[in-house]
């Protein structure tokens, strides 16, 4: 019997040195300090050169100083961890940047007349006008499109899960996968040769909806698909075991065990498709008049409305004023419709507490 | 109201395996019937054919003969949804359904299946919480989740979920392994109970469990990893434990090998 060498300098104690808890802030602080003197030093004018400097500048530094005072798991340990932190940093800031830059433009013409009225006899460069008709427009389009893709996405992601076996059940997730790649404008033009050209129906809201139901009916199946995969096997069986028949044991334990997830997965797919500007261009054609109608004749659409009002304001303040509180409207329903989803999923959640 | 279950000739298939060959059997009625034998055996698989559940399995299918008292499991026309209602299951891990209340997962089979008189249903559940043995302890609290009970009042929570539909016969898949042994004393007294109105099939690993709770022991085999599980011998249980017909039971039950 023999005993590997021991060669760690700490052998025989579990005790090894360890940085103090403020350590990882201090480095924080102190890179940022140092770049921020480096950025002035230099005359760098990006801020992102700045950041990339501290990012860089704590990792190193924090790798260094731990390796050297508590050896090299734990500076990998400290690596992995500031690497992680940094990220996230890289993920979140453009995110809130964004937020910011378009609340703080937005809010600037975003007022209850601003959502009350259209742009009709408001010319492009004038001041005034609003969104109703764009507002109205895409609630119409997005409903009927998640009243299109919704009950056709559950059911088939019902089909995959409890009932398909075999090259249907491949053939069907092959093609639901190649449907998520799908381009926008490709769905759209889809729909323009066979709904409008070929069957001569006219540009419609709902011409635009068919071509977003066809965009969320593959994100619909996939998160209900991986929902249902979650339910576990055995309550299924429980549930057949009492003599409940296939059909009514997914409607009334498989279903309502899912639904917080599956109501979470719908929301996110309208939230997807509640920013597709290319089919309601194609489709919904836009119109600056109120027109409630979704079957007949041109809608607005706020991503259309953000699109034209950008691209017609030649120059004038207003009308980009208002194409920033479109935006703004519209992060601000997607927020909302997320923030539902998660009320939803938070009351449908299966209860444990006593 | 219990029945027999007369097996004969039973060959069960995971898609090309084999897992049980050519089993026999009479499990009589208003009895305890224990099932042991080695892991991998088919124990559970055999359990799983007397109420149809092994076809759920992808794959699943069987061969053979299964009467319950007259009518044959596997006949041709027969539906598996009304033999699981004769044949009532209850699983190794308790399995309360999380959306429902204490209540509403007793009344479960009742409701989903949707022949019950509303008037009942409170008589009911209440009934087959105390036959389960559960009804002090939760009666105050109903209409809280199922899951929220302790992992052997969830199982005797299944208990009482597979029995308000009135089953004429109850398959237990080792309903106590992942209880301690408390609540597997409260579930071993309530199959000697549940055994005066119900058949009663029980799978378990452990011997002494066997040996105290029921009235015949069938020892489960196989002759090689790989190989079909086969049935080795069905006799009284007092017979099985002291004086077994065939060496390999023995070997088992003393633990020379398995």
């Amino acid at each position: 019997m023999s005993t590997p060498a021991v060669t760690d300098k700490r052998a025989g104690s579990l005790r090894g040195a360890s940085l103090p808890k403020w350590f990882p802030l201090a480095v924080v602080v102190g890179s940022v300090a140092v770049a921020v003197a480096i950025g002035l030093g230099a005359g760098l004018d990006s801020k992102v050169q700045w950041g990339l400097i501290a990012a860089v500048l704590a990792v190193l530094v924090t790798y260094v100083v731990a390796s050297r005072v508590e050896g090299r798991r734990q500076a990998k340990d400290r690596i992995a961890t500031s690497l992680v932190w940094v990220c996230f940093l890289v993920a979140v800031v453009p995110l809130a940047s964004l937020i910011w830059a378009t609340a703080k433009r937005g809010v600037k013409v975003l007022d209850g007349y601003f959502l009350s009225h259209s742009m009709a006899g408001v010319a492009d460069t004038e001041p005034g006008g609003g969104i109703y008709h764009a507002l109205l427009g895409t609630l119409e389009q997005v409903g009927l499109a998640t009243l299109i893709a919704v009950p056709i996405g559950v059911l088939t992601a019902i089909y995959l899960v409890e009932y398909g076996r075999g090259g249907l059940a491949k053939a069907v997730t092959f093609f639901v996968d190649v449907m998520t790649g799908i381009p926008s404008i490709v769905a759209g033009l889809f729909v323009l040769s066979f709904w409008i050209l070929i069957l001569k129906m006219g540009y419609s809201g709902f011409a635009g909806s068919l071509a977003l139901a066809i965009l969320m009916m593959p994100v619909v199946v996939r998160s209900t698909e991986e929902m249902l995969k979650l339910v576990p096997n055995e309550l299924r069986e429980a549930s057949l075991a009492l003599g409940v028949p296939k059909w009514r044991t997914i409607l009334k334990v498989v279903l309502p065990t899912s639904i917080g997830g599956i109501a979470t997965g719908v929301m996110l797919s309208i939230a997807r498709i509640t920013g597709e500007t290319a089919p309601v261009l194609l489709l919904v054609w836009g119109t600056n008049f109120i027109n409630t109608n979704p079957f007949k004749d041109p809608q607005g659409s706020l991503p259309l409305y953000i699109y034209q009002q950008y691209a017609n304001s030649s120059g004038s303040g207003a009308a980009y004023d208002r194409a920033w509180a479109a935006a703004l409207t519209l992060i601000a329903f997607v927020m909302i419709l997320n923030l539902v989803a998660r009320g939803i999923a938070r009351w449908k959640a299966p209860k444990t507490g006593r | 109201m219990a029945k027999r279950i007369d097996v004969s000739g039973l060959t069960a298939y995971y898609g090309s395996h084999k897992a049980i060959e050519d089993i026999s059997m009479t499990v009589e009625p208003r009895s305890v019937t224990a099932f042991i034998g080695p892991s991998g055996c088919g124990k559970s698989t055999f359990l799983r054919t007397l109420n149809r559940m092994h076809e759920v399995t992808p794959g699943g299918r069987v061969e053979g003969k299964v009467m319950l008292d007259s009518e044959d499991l596997y006949g041709a026309g027969v539906d598996p949804v009304s033999v699981r209602r004769e044949v009532g299951m209850v699983f190794q891990r308790p399995n309360p359904f999380p959306t429902m209340s204490i209540f509403d997962n007793v009344a479960a089979g009742l409701r989903l299946n949707g022949n019950y008189k509303k008037s009942q249903l409170n008589d009911i559940v209440e009934k087959s919480l105390k036959g389960a043995n559960l009804w002090n302890e939760v009666k105050d609290r109903l209409n809280k989740p199922g899951s929220g009970l302790s992992g052997g009042q969830q199982q005797r929570l299944c208990i009482a979920r597979a029995i308000a539909v009135e089953p004429k016969v109850l398959l237990m898949d080792e309903p106590c392994s992942a209880l301690d042994p408390i609540s597997t004393l409260a579930i071993e007294d309530l199959i000697g109970e549940l055994k005066e109105r119900f058949t009663i099939v029980i799978v378990t690993h452990n011997m002494q469990q066997a040996a105290r709770v029921s009235d015949r022991t069938a020892f489960f085999n196989l002759a090689a990893v790989g190989q079909p599980g086969r049935l080795i011998e069905i006799d009284d249980t007092e017979r099985i434990f002291s004086n077994p017909s065939v060496q390999a039971t023995e070997d088992y039950i003393s633990g020379r090998f398995g």
